[in-house]
């Protein structure tokens, strides 16, 4: 059990829910969280918005019953988490690209924190939000609202880019980037019930066979991830 | 004697708890988190002669107090299984069950015959072996799958018997509450040789995208576990231990140890905790305790006291 420190409303949907405590993890990897006992059955694997040593930060997104319940927190109220789980994005070398689309720039806080010379696309589809926390901590940072921010980006002046979005603009990415030397890693997000490896719930199918998005993804190579069965879901 | 010590099919258990194929996997991701010398055993996921990558789309669902899967079986194949994970399972302290799946009755048999074949030369190399295997006649997620032999006496029987010829563990047999008549089944599953039965795996059901007007799942269905589902299983439990003499493992939504109680006063020999490791990780730290504490508040001073009482 951690205690919440504080529970922020972005926008109508959004919200940034700070746990006290000293968690680990590494950009991109998860916990599992719930403030319930049991209903919702599952608790919500969330991937880590921000980490210092006394707190742990999540940016979430209204989805479902379970969300609606972790928005209601306050200050002062209990949740378990558990984690941190999952492989997160690789420790980066030469020019790193973060591009995050809608709820997919939430592990991209804590790695721009990680990797300080990287650079930030974050796109949203209607209003921004979060953008000054990127700010803050970052001096480049490209963001945009409507169209795709993919178009922003010289593709050819990155070696590797860490992507988390709409299934579309990353499958997008990776046919943009396909004929450049960036390599290209996604952040796959797919139901889960146990976040450990038992439920096989969250198999998804890459080049090397079936592997499970919370123990060896969910961060995977994007020429591994057949984009065409994800996206036939 | 602890007052939870149980037996089941010949096997001492150290409590009747035990963690349900398909919800703790090979066991060794939950060692990491609590030590599994607090359980009576574990059940593998469920697995068949050759591999399987299981089921494309959505695999979960969760519904009010339930929770849907079409996992499809995906399982390395017992050879791997054999020659990997079985010498990981064997360093823990608990009783192992394999679960067999199987979508023929070769692939069954076969199936059987590899873990035979395994278990006995690891007896011979004086290495620990499974102590039961649990036949599974009853998934319903796969096409011309499990479930097609547990839906009627007439193919369950074909099925019960070659494993029973092919196998010398302890033998449970796992039954559908999808069946057109469990008892009957169950009976069946007597008269073949069987140690045991373990009931209910999951109720068939579905849920519809109303956005993409289809099923959520590619299969249509799949199957529905959790607490929604436990006074149905209780109740079919009950059921088949008034009419079989072999024992009885109950499961079906059981999330506390009250729950527990229930299934062994419905005449349980051992129950099996599924969902609920998925609603609590730590599930099986703590139930054995809880059960204990429950039985002493309570007044019970061993699980025989009660079994089968209503």
């Amino acid at each position: 059990m951690a205690t919440v420190l504080s529970n922020e409303r972005l926008t109508a949907s959004v919200f940034r829910l700070a746990i006290e405590g000293s968690f680990h993890g590494e950009p991109g990897q998860f916990y599992m969280l719930r403030s319930w006992d049991k209903s919702p059955l599952l608790s919500r694997p969330i991937s880590i918005h921000d980490l210092t040593s006394t707190a742990i930060t999540f940016l979430i997104r209204l989805h479902g019953e379970g969300t609606r319940l972790l928005s209601r927190l306050t200050s002062g109220d209990q949740v378990t988490l558990y984690g941190p789980y999952g492989n997160g994005f690789p420790k980066p070398g030469g020019n790193v690209a973060l591009v995050g689309g809608g709820m997919g720039i939430a592990p991209l806080l804590f790695s721009a924190k990680r990797f300080p010379f990287s650079k930030v696309f974050l796109g949203f589809s209607g209003e921004p939000f979060a953008v000054a926390s990127y700010q803050a901590l970052h001096g480049d940072v490209v963001f945009q609202s409507g169209g795709t921010i993919l178009d922003a980006i010289d593709l050819n002046s990155f070696d590797k880019i860490y992507a988390c979005g709409p299934l579309p603009m990353m499958a997008e990415l990776r046919r943009r980037t396909a004929e450049t030397a960036a390599q290209l890693y996604v952040s796959i997000e797919k139901r889960m019930a146990c976040g450990i490896g038992i439920c096989n719930g969250c198999t998804i199918n890459v080049g090397t066979g079936n592997h499970k998005a919370c123990t060896v993804g969910p961060v995977f190579p994007a020429e591994e991830v057949d984009f065409d069965e994800l996206l036939e879901l | 004697m602890n007052c939870l010590s149980s037996e089941l099919a010949g096997v001492k258990l150290r409590n009747p708890i035990l963690m349900a194929s398909g919800t703790f996997g090979f066991a060794t991701p939950v060692a990491k988190l609590y030590p599994l010398d607090k359980l009576g055993g574990v059940v593998t996921k469920g697995l068949t002669a050759t591999p399987r990558s299981g089921n494309k789309g959505t695999r979960l669902c969760e519904t009010p107090s339930g929770l849907m899967n079409s996992i499809g079986l995906e399982n390395p194949g017992i050879p791997r299984f054999l020659s990997s994970e079985l010498d990981e399972m064997t360093r823990l302290d608990t009783n192992i069950i394999i679960n067999l799946g199987g979508s023929s009755i070769q692939e069954y048999e076969k199936g059987a015959a590899m873990i035979e074949e395994a278990c006995k030369q690891r007896k011979s190399d004086g290495k620990r072996s499974a102590d039961l295997l649990e036949l599974n006649i009853s998934c319903p997620n796969v096409k011309e799958g499990g479930m097609l032999f547990g839906l009627t006496a007439g193919q369950a029987r074909e099925v019960v018997r070659v494993v029973r010829q092919t196998t010398s563990l302890p033998l449970l047999v796992k039954l559908s509450p999808n069946a057109q008549d469990l008892v009957r089944i169950a009976e069946m599953c007597e008269t073949e040789g069987a140690d045991g039965v373990s009931l209910v795996n999951t109720f068939q059901a579905m849920a519809i995208d109303i956005h993409a007007r289809k099923s959520v799942f590619r299969h249509g269905y799949a199957g529905l576990s959790g607490p929604a589902i436990k006074p149905i299983a209780l109740r079919m439990v009950h059921q088949v231990t008034k009419a079989v003499t072999i024992p009885v493992v109950g499961m079906g939504g059981i999330s506390s140890a009250s729950d527990i109680l229930e299934f062994i006063m419905a005449g349980a020999a051992a129950v099996q905790i599924g969902t609920y490791n998925f609603m609590n990780i730590m599930a099986g730290a703590s139930l054995a305790d809880e059960l204990q504490t429950l039985m002493k508040q309570e007044g019970i001073s061993s699980l025989q006291e009660v079994r089968g009482i209503v």
